[in-house]
Order: structure tokens, then sequence, then C-alpha cells
């Protein structure tokens, strides 16, 4: 008995815990076609039953990529049963919902979630006469705690009849009666009622959809508007939210005392007060940042690398595969290309898993939206919103899990961009690279590593600016309109299924692609062209590509000398090589974290601009394998990633060569045909930045590199 | 003169009149229950000035002092 139960509800409802109960670890996450939306799949056992996880929706509009997904999902897709979750404690906005799943006559369970915090609050709920009123059956659950489930899966074991769907006023539901008869015959009969809502409402899609028969309906529309005095839309949301305020009404005895602070009210007081607000905030993200990067996760990824990866794994299968006779190159094969990639992916693990459970404690407990809250008015300046910051911050500790901790952010165009973006501010692994320049060419100034984190938050802000004029990204406006849920304790297990969930998928789509890169680096590092190993790095294909790429780099000042270059590449694999690298080519196989032994080489190649600029282009270019990784899932598509790295490396590029060019232009006089170019690139970035649509002319292209 | 609900002062309560929105943010606005009639009291500004906080129809919400403009009120 194979049955598919769709299930729905608003965001903060508790829809991903009930899921969990429902389906336990039959879980599978894979994709929306065409988006980058997770799509999750489960079974419930007892019943043989898929469970398909909808996105968390308020209302089931044509714009969002999420309502489009599922509402395509109930109209198409052909669900046996819908399980709306509703939050007991927020009824009237939750059923604005289940008045639109209503109208698609598709059999639906009501699960009142959160009747323990109805409970405790001492306001009760007439289950019954809901379920009366609304046609269809009624379960009382708390997902959180457990109790109600086995009622909500005995209701699944039969199929419930069709509802019936909420009524508007009078004048309405005459107009939708008329805009029925036309429809009739061109779409379903189930959904014949949904449709003639949602043209009533004017909903975009809904009109597409039935073509010519839409000029047969306006001159109702238009009938009903004026009888009202007000447009259809507003006409529709009102008198379904009105038609839901009777029924609650009707079915709720609510203890609240209106105009009382409730617990997370009290709480706010505080927490987003004018004067300690930004206080906790800091002390906040302070502690997440010290716990994650700094102590347990720091801990952790250290012992991966330097114990478990150093002491144990590569040479317990080095000396296994030298044991069982197996030629040494196919030895250095796996341990110093292959397990060096997976070093790169199992180091970050706990340092990401650590994170990524804080996170979801910020985000479970209703903490997050509040960090948006506060944070929105600095980001909005600049084309995003408070809940970039989070990614951003993550990302001066490690830029991988920073990509992945855009994830909660729900305008796609958003994440996207700070999926893009989280790089340009320097990790960890770019303090090494930080230290080498200041201590080559600056005297180990701390001006060094201030200016690196002020270039880099400066990018982001600016690409904020230039990526929303970007076609493909402008679709959906920027908007902030977002519910401040009640501050909820969340439950520990469901707590660490999510963060493990997230660390996983990460593992698995970006783990394979960058063991795959490692490897080739490696290979190209110790060989020559032809095919044989070499014992200075110098011979490899390597040192050859480097240099006959260096020129390159030439206009910005480091380009002459092709160590810089290949240092640079191998900084593609972790931005921690570009000093080992500098080791290896200068014959300091065991250099100085900091690269103290080659300071003295280094300077006297190039130029303290040079140098500087060779630092600027490192911390702004293409981020490490892991990281494209990470982008490649939050994008959703190669070719949206390789965009965004030619972005980055460009937008790289052109600030390093400014910085040079103008750099030696003020400091030693030098004037050429590079300084030419640089300020005309200075003209035309400061054209992106304040023309109002720059990329227009070449939309039809930009649209096709959809990112 | 036309009152929005960026005219609010905090600490008050309103009831919507009109939205002065079109296409995805008159969706939003509605669909999150600021619709015609409908009571809201104004809790509180952000730290930084911006964004409002907003009770309606029994919950929080929040949004730019940009998005209450749009919202006409009595």
């Amino acid at each position: 008995m194979s049955i598919t139960v769709a299930l729905a509800g608003n965001p903060n409802s508790g829809k991903t815990t009930l899921f969990n109960r429902l389906t336990g670890s039959s879980q599978k996450v894979g994709n929306w076609p065409g988006v980058t939306i997770d799509r999750k799949e489960g079974e419930i056992k007892e019943l043989g039953a898929t469970v398909v996880d909808l996105p968390g929706i308020y209302s089931l509009s044509p714009y969002s990529p999420e309502e489009i997904v599922s509402r395509d999902y109930l109209l198409y897709d052909d669900p046996d049963v819908v399980v709306n979750i509703v939050d007991a404690t927020n009824m009237e906005r939750n059923l604005y919902l289940t008045t639109q799943i209503l109208d698609m006559g598709i059999p639906t369970v009501i699960a009142l979630n959160m009747m323990d915090e109805v409970e405790k609050q001492g306001s009760k709920i007439d289950i019954e006469e809901l379920s009366r009123i609304l046609g269809c059956k009624v379960v009382g659950i708390s997902a959180l705690k457990g109790d109600g489930m086995d009622e909500l899966i005995e209701t699944l074991k039969s199929v419930p009849e069709k509802p019936k769907p909420i009524r508007l006023a009078k004048a309405s539901e005459n107009t939708i009666g008329k805009i029925s008869k036309v429809l009739e015959g061109d779409v379903s009969e189930d959904k014949l009622r949904w449709f003639a809502v949602k043209v009533l409402e004017k909903d975009e899609l809904a009109i597409e959809r039935i073509g010519d028969l839409w000029n047969d309906v306006t001159g109702f529309i238009e009938e009903l508007e004026e009888a009202d005095d007000d447009e259809s839309d507003s006409i529709v949301a009102s008198e379904r939210y009105d038609a839901i305020g009777e029924i609650v009404s009707k079915v709720l005895v609510s203890n609240k005392v209106p105009g009382e602070l409730t617990v997370s009210d009290k709480i706010d007081k505080i927490v987003t007060s004018k004067w300690l607000g930004l206080p906790i905030f800091a002390g906040v993200m302070f502690v997440v940042y010290y716990i994650s990067i700094t102590t347990i996760g720091g801990w952790g990824t250290d012992w991966v690398n330097d114990v478990f990866f150093a002491e144990m794994v590569i040479p317990g299968v080095e000396s296994y595969l030298e044991s069982i006779d197996v030629a040494p190159l196919l030895v250095a094969f796996v341990v110093d290309g292959l397990l060096a990639g997976v070093g790169a992916v199992l180091g970050f693990l706990p340092q990401m898993a650590v994170l990524f459970l804080l996170l979801v404690i910020l985000e479970d407990t209703g903490y997050m939206a509040r960090i948006a809250f506060i944070m929105d008015r600095v980001f909005r300046r600049f084309g995003l919103s408070g809940k970039s910051f989070i990614p951003l911050l993550i990302g001066t500790g490690c830029g991988v899990p920073g990509i992945m901790a855009s994830r909660t952010i729900e305008s796609e165009r958003d994440r996207k961009i700070t999926a893009m973006t989280t790089t340009f501010v320097p990790c960890s692994a770019k303090l090494p690279i930080i230290a080498l320049i200041a201590g080559a060419w600056f005297d180990k100034s701390a001006l060094v590593a201030l200016a690196s984190y002020f270039i880099g938050i400066l990018a982001v802000l600016i690409s904020g600016i230039i990526l929303k004029k970007w076609p493909s990204l402008t679709g959906t406006p920027s908007e902030f309109i977002m519910e401040l849920p009640p501050y909820r304790t969340p439950g520990p297990v469901a707590v660490v299924k999510s963060a493990l969930e997230k660390v996983w998928s990460f593992v698995k789509k970006a783990g394979t692609f960058i063991m795959l890169a490692c490897g080739i680096i490696w290979f190209l590092s110790a060989f020559d062209w032809s095919l044989t190993l070499v014992d200075d790095i110098n011979d490899s294909i390597l040192a050859n590509l480097g240099n006959a790429v260096t020129w390159i780099f030439v206009p910005l000042g480091w380009g002459t000398e092709w160590q810089f270059t290949v240092g640079t590449i191998t900084g593609l694999l972790a931005k921690e090589n570009v000093i080992g690298t500098f080791g290896v080519l200068f014959g300091y196989a065991d250099i100085a974290e900091t690269g103290e032994d080659i300071w003295g080489i280094i300077s006297s190649m190039v130029t303290p601009v040079a140098g500087f600029s060779f630092l600027v282009f490192n911390l702004l270019c293409a981020p490490c394998f892991a990281a494209i990784g990470a982008m490649r899932r939050e994008l959703g598509s190669w070719k949206a990633t390789g965009a965004a790295v030619l972005y980055q490396t460009m937008l790289a590029y052109a600030v390093s060569m400014i910085i040079y060019q103008i750099g030696v232009l003020a400091i030693y006089g030098t004037f050429g045909l590079w300084t030419v170019i640089s300020f005309i690139t200075v003209a035309v970035m400061a054209y992106i930045l304040i023309s109002k649509d720059p990329f227009g002319q070449y939309r039809k292209r930009a649209t096709e590199v959809a990112i | 003169m036309i009152m929005t609900l960026k005219d609010v002062p905090l600490g008050s309560s309103a009831k919507v009149v009109k939205v002065n929105a079109k296409g995805p943010m008159r969706r939003r606005i509605m669909d999150m229950g600021l619709t015609k009639g409908s009571t809201v009291f104004v809790r509180k500004v952000a730290p930084l000035g911006d964004p409002l906080e907003i009770c309606v129809r029994g919950y929080e919400l929040s949004l730019r002092k940009s998005e209450a403009e749009v919202i006409e009120v009595e």
C-alpha cells in the first residue's frame, strides 16, 4: 500500500521534527529540479508510505522558489495525502496556508503541533470542532515530545476523504463560481476551485496556465473589485483571514492576556534591546567562533591533521602498501596524492561539525532570526540582508563551513551572493600568507593583517552591490519581511541529527571533487613531461606550467618570478600550501609556518608593493578546492560555480593590479601601459557600482550564465 | 495626510487600511497577515534603528521601515 504523503507547513512549525519522527533513519536528501532547495524524502515504516517533505512556506504564492516547488508538487505530482502541520500556538497565520491547501481538494490531515505548549499556556483547543469545521481529521501532536504520533499514523492508515474548502464572503464565492464555470474542462475538476481562487487573486502562474480564458474572467473580477472597493488579491487575503479568525474564535479558548508579554517577549526585551542587543550579539558570536574554530573544533581539526593523519593513517597506509610490495610510485600516489586529499576533507570535519552544531542550536532556538534582525541595517546598504553576516563571520575561521552556513538565508539570490563572497574574508589558512608578506616586506607590521581583513570585507560589500545587478540574480527583490519565532528549546536529538546531516552532505558532494583535484596536483608536481618522477620540483610539470603562465601576473608585479605563480596555484589545494610550496621551491622543505626562512629571499625578488599585491591576489582569488566544492553545493551547478570562481579571480586580478600599478606610480613614479589600464579598470568598476543597470546590454548572455 | 506603518509610534497600535505595493512584496505582506482591517502593534525597533518588530495576528514579524512605508494605516 505505497501511498505518498506530502508534508507541508510554515517554517518554525516543527515540520522537520515531525518529519524526523515519522521517517527516522530512512531519510534521503536530494534536490528539487532546477533549484537549490533540498528535497527530503523518507518512509513511514509502519505504513510503507513515502513522505515528501515540502519546503517550509507561509503561502502558495507564485514568487519564491520554495512556494513554486510546493505548489507544483501538490498540483501535478498527485500525492495521496497532505499532512499539513499547524503550529497550535500560532493558529491564525498557520491556517492561512491551510486554506490554500484545502482549496486543492487533496485529502488532508492536519497535525496540530506544539500542543504541549498550548497546555502549558493553559489554553484549550477544541480539536473535534476544528475537525468538523475544516472537514478533515485534525490530530493534536507534539512532535518534540513525541505525543500523538501513533494517532497520526493511525489516521493515515485509511486515506481520508477530500476536504471541504474554507468559504470566503458571499460576493467573492459568487465570483469564484463564475470563474469556475469558465475554467471547467480546462483544468481538472479537483483543482477547479484552486485555480479559480488563484485566478481571482490574479496569481501570475495561474493566469499563465489558463491562457486565453483569462479574458473571459476579468469582467467578473472587476465587478467584485468595484463592489468591495478593493483589489481582488487584497479581498481574498482579507477574507481568508476573516474566515480563519472566526474559526479560531470558535475553537480556541486562550489563556493569553492580551498585552501581556510572553517569555519570548521578555527575553527579547533584553536580547534585542537598544543597548544590550549588540553586545550580547557580539558575545554570542565570539562564543560560537571560540568553541568551534579555536577550542573544541580547532583541537579536533588539529588532531585529525597532526595525529590521526600524520601519525596514524599515513604511516599506517604507507607501511601496509610497502609491506605488500606495491610499487613505490603507486604508494606515493595513494599517500601523497589521494590521502592528502582525504586529509584535506577530513581535516575540516571537527570544526565543521562543532560549528554546525552551534549554528543549528542558534537556528532552532530562534536566536538566528534575531541576529538577522540586528544586523540587517548594515547589510541592507549593500544589497544583502542581516542573515549574510553569519557565513562571513564563520568564514574568518574556515570558508567551507562559512559557505555552507549561507543555507539559512531564505532568499535564493542573497544565498548565492553570500556563498560567492564568503571567501573574500581571510580564513585561518590565509593567516600564514599574511604573516609571510608582513614579515618579508613590512617588518611584521600588524597593519598588513588589518588591511587584509578590511580589503576582504570591502570586497564582500562591493560584490554585494555588483552581483545584485547581474541579470540572473536581480530577480526577486531583497526583502526583509521575516518572522521572529518564539524562543524554543530544541530537542537534542534533532539538533545533533541536523548537524551531522549537514556535515555528511558536504563530505559527499565536495569530498570527491577535492580528492580528485588533490590527486591531479600531486601528479603534476611529482612528474615531468616525460612522465618520470622528479627529485626536484623545479623540473615538474607544475613548475613548467607555472613558468609558462607566470607572464599573466606580470602586471600585478610578481609575475616575473614563476615561483610566486606556482605558489598561488598550489594555494588552490589549501591556502596554507603557499608557504609550503615556497619552502620546497627555495629549498627549505621544512619551512617555518610564517615562512621566516625565506623572508630575505623573496623580499629581494620583488618590491614591497608587488608583495602586497601578491597577498591581495591570494586573499581574494578562487578559494581552496574544498571551498569551491562547498560553493558548488550551494550554487547548484558547475557552470554557476565556474562563473563564481571566475568572478572572484577577476576581481582579485583587478584589485591586485590596481594596487600594484597605482602603488608603483605613487612611490616610484613608474608610469606605463598597465598604469593606464588600471585607471580604466577603476573607472569601469566605479561605473558598475554606481549605474543602475550596467549589465543591461549583456542581459541575454548574462542570463545564460545564470548563477 | 496618509499615515503609514512607518509613522506609527513605538508601543502603539494601528489598523491596516491599504497595501501600496505591487508584485512579490505585496503578496508577501498580505500573506503574512497584514491585510485590510488587521490590527498591528509596533513593538520595537532594532538596535541600529531598522528594522521594526511588530505584532500581528498573534505573532512577531519584522520588516524594514522601507517596507512598512507601503502599508497605509489609521
